[in-house]
């Protein structure tokens, strides 16, 4: 399945793209494996997604919590903690 | 449409008029205006850019004004937020909320904005003297929206 996932502000910046598609080959899965995926690209994901740093997730643009399951085709999105206003 | 967001700016005694002429049983209008300041954290900012989730942003608005209208026993509510680069001086966010008498406006209109300011997916780069910056969230503002998770508002 796969399942869209979109980066915005500092994230956005310092992975320097707004969004990736990431495939997974086994269902049951919860936004928790999206966040351990991303992190196995090392460097800049791996420090900036670490689970001492504060960012937010969405998703299809709600804001949930890392156990929530995914399914094919949700739009996950993971932002820094809002500043509007 | 009770929540837009945009780069123009507004006026807020057009906007709020638009939203009360509709009711006659309007006795109170609440308002709140978010300005760019040309100081934060010490140093002189000169501008400041907004991002947004586009489609959350609105969806999110939307949500808390619809729980506002269901905690308070208000007419209407409007929000409107700005994006893209504004300048110090310049109108950043403006919340209108009516009823019948002005405790229930009072009450809803800061509840929207400490919901706001948590919860609707927008953030803040700031350009100063030392370069340009990504504003972090502040403590203060949790506490603020987490006042209304715990009280009766009644």
């Amino acid at each position: 399945m796969k399942i869209k996932v979109l980066f915005f502000a500092k994230l956005r910046e310092v992975f320097e793209t707004n969004q990736l598609v990431i495939t997974f080959t086994e269902s049951d899965n919860k936004v928790s494996d999206v966040l351990t995926a991303l992190r196995h690209k090392e460097g800049v994901w791996a420090e900036e997604l670490n689970e001492n740093k504060s960012f937010r997730i969405a998703v299809n643009q709600e804001m949930v919590a890392e156990d929530v399951v995914v399914n094919d085709g949700d739009e996950v999105a993971l932002f820094p903690p809002v500043t509007g206003g | 449409m009770s929540v837009r967001v945009q780069t123009e700016d507004f006026d807020v005694s057009q906007e709020m008029l638009v939203l009360r002429q509709k009711n006659p049983k309007v006795g109170a209008v609440a308002s709140f205006v978010g300005v760019v300041r040309d100081l934060n954290d010490g140093d002189e900012v000169s501008a400041l850019t907004l991002e947004h989730y586009p489609g959350m942003t609105e969806r999110s608005l939307e949500e808390i004004v619809s729980e506002a209208k269901s905690r308070w026993n208000i007419y209407d509510a409007l929000i409107i937020h700005r994006v893209g680069t504004l300048l110090p001086l310049d109108q950043i966010v403006l919340v209108l909320v009516t009823s019948a008498h002005r405790g229930e406006s009072f009450k809803a209109c800061e509840f929207l904005m400490d919901y706001l300011k948590t919860r609707a997916p927008f953030w803040k780069k700031e350009q100063t003297s030392s370069g340009e910056r990504w504003v972090d969230a502040r403590t203060t503002d949790s506490v603020a929206a987490m006042r209304w998770e715990t009280t009766d508002d009644e």
